[in-house]
């Protein structure tokens, strides 16, 4: 379990960097949902959390390849792999990612 | 239509198969490539697949799953000669010839070569196999590099190899490598770039011609200096791959020419990519061969041109650690202000930099160097903005 800020320092519609081995991307939804994927586009090296969100799909900033977070199934081309996701809580007032290697669980 | 023909097997020649497909085409496709493999991602041969970061698995464009798919006949690994197109025949160089009804034009560009870069030690940079002889090359230990041309490939091939430790020098022939690319002001801040990768910048000379009997051993300068070379990597640019075309009745200057619609004189033959000239330009960028196939797509299904490529341009570099984007046109004239970040003598500062190039108060195009989110944005605006400007004219 990663403690990654508090809630209040990621608004809405904002994402963060968490610098683990591969680092992971922190989404926190216009709906207010968060949602924690790999950083790393499986297309090309650019990093998730610089991309566009939008629902809960964020767009790659490099060649505009579109991830659900729910899911980490790619969209639409260039990707064709999904990322992995992980699971998030907040527990007083502090984000978690739980790692889904940790978990065991394959995404 | 009951066969389609793709002469081409790289992004936009599969990128326009997926769209036939996509689009409901369910006829014969017939896909041709020059190259023996099937298509792969060129960005990263100058860059993770040149330093070994990305293996041969990684620039894969497609699977065996897709290809099943798309249920189409691959003819690797051999050239087109010619286009009959009264006969509707598209005709092989090993002598096979492959009647068509439709045909899609995504032959690319070629690496252009420079008299006598046939010794040994001289290398291109635009195929899988040009990227593995140069690979294979820079393993041997520490090399002294010169690299012909400081455009995006230039630059991106100095990078790699100095990151990979030999020394490196580029040699450009204008004062300043990218000025129609960029502008003369951020051309002069990527240059700079290359001071932060230690490699040598040579500038304002020519190239004489290359030195050596078997192997090469210099590079002569038109200045009268000559650089003492193991390897040489020529990255002058690239030249549309249209000679098959010579006798067609299809217009050819710089590129097929094309509509807006990437449709040309005849309607049942369209062009996608690098060698496509659409509405009088034509573009090497990665963006335009994704996104042209499915407005070529629609327009030859419909046998006239019902839809037309208006993207705004945009293309990226990543050289020496910093990324480069770029999006929009720019001309010499606009002024260019950086708006956030900033510059650290003469190269981007730490956190890198957005620019936005301007004329008669309007954003015509944006440049970012490691400022992913802010260029998104940026560039997001600049298209909202061209489509609305362009609305007027449109008719329905």
């Amino acid at each position: 379990m990663i403690p990654v800020c508090r809630l209040e320092d990621l608004p809405k519609g904002e994402s963060v960097r968490v610098e683990t081995t591969p680092p992971v991307a922190v989404f926190h939804t216009d709906d207010g949902d968060l949602y924690a994927i790999d950083d790393t586009c499986t297309h090309q090296d650019a990093s998730l959390s610089e991309g566009w969100l939008e629902g809960s799909l964020v767009e790659c900033p490099l060649h505009a390849a579109s991830f659900d977070l729910r899911t980490g199934m790619p969209t639409c081309l260039p990707a064709r792999r999904p990322v992995r996701t992980h699971r998030v809580t907040v527990d007083d007032g502090l984000i978690h990612v739980h790692l889904a290697a940790e978990e065991g669980t394959a995404a | 239509m009951r066969t389609v023909t793709i002469v081409g097997a790289s992004l936009s020649g599969l990128y326009t198969a997926r769209e036939l497909r996509a689009q409901g085409y369910d006829g014969r496709l017939v896909i041709v490539g020059d190259e023996p493999h099937h298509p792969y991602d060129r960005p990263p041969l100058s860059k993770d697949f040149l330093t070994g970061r990305a293996d041969e698995a990684r620039l894969a464009l497609t699977d065996a799953e897709e290809t099943a798919e798309l249920d189409a006949e691959w003819l690797l690994g051999v050239r087109v000669r010619a286009l009959d197109a009264r006969a509707r025949t598209v005709l092989l160089d090993d002598g096979r010839t492959v009647s068509t009804d439709g045909l899609v034009i995504a032959t690319g560009a070629s690496a252009r070569r420079l008299p006598g870069d046939s010794l040994a030690g001289v290398h291109t940079l635009r195929t899988l196999d040009d990227a593995l002889a140069l690979r294979e090359e820079l393993a041997r230990g520490p090399r002294r590099v010169v690299v012909i041309g400081g455009g995006f490939i230039g630059a991106e091939t100095a990078s790699s190899c100095s990151s990979l430790g030999h020394a490196v020098t580029v040699v450009e022939a204008a004062p300043l490598p990218l000025v129609p690319q960029l502008g003369a002001d951020m051309a002069a801040v990527c240059a700079a770039l290359h001071r932060r990768g230690g490699v040598d910048l040579v500038t304002g000379t020519g190239v004489a011609g290359l030195r050596g009997t078997a192997t090469v051993t210099g590079v002569d300068l038109t200045d009268g200096r000559t650089l003492p070379a193991d390897t040489v990597i020529v990255g002058i640019g690239a030249v549309p791959n249209t000679a098959w075309l010579v006798g067609s009745p299809l217009a050819v200057r710089d590129g097929v020419l094309c509509d807006d619609g990437c449709v040309t004189a005849l309607p049942q033959v369209v062009a996608v990519g690098d060698v496509a000239s659409v509405g009088g330009h034509r573009a090497e960028h990665w963006t335009s061969a994704t996104l042209q196939p499915r407005i070529a797509v629609t327009n030859l299904l419909a046998g006239r041109t019902v839809e037309t490529a208006d993207a705004l341009p945009y293309f990226w570099s990543d050289q020496y650690g910093a990324r480069i984007q770029f999006a929009g046109r720019c001309r010499d004239d606009d002024t260019v202000r950086i708006t956030e970040g900033g510059l650290s003598d003469g190269a981007p500062a730490e956190g890198g930099f957005l620019a936005r190039y301007e004329r008669d108060g309007r954003t015509t195009a944006v440049l970012a160097v490691d400022r992913p989110r802010p260029f998104m944005r940026a560039r997001r605006e600049l298209a909202r903005d061209a489509g609305e400007k362009r609305m007027p004219s449109v008719t329905p």
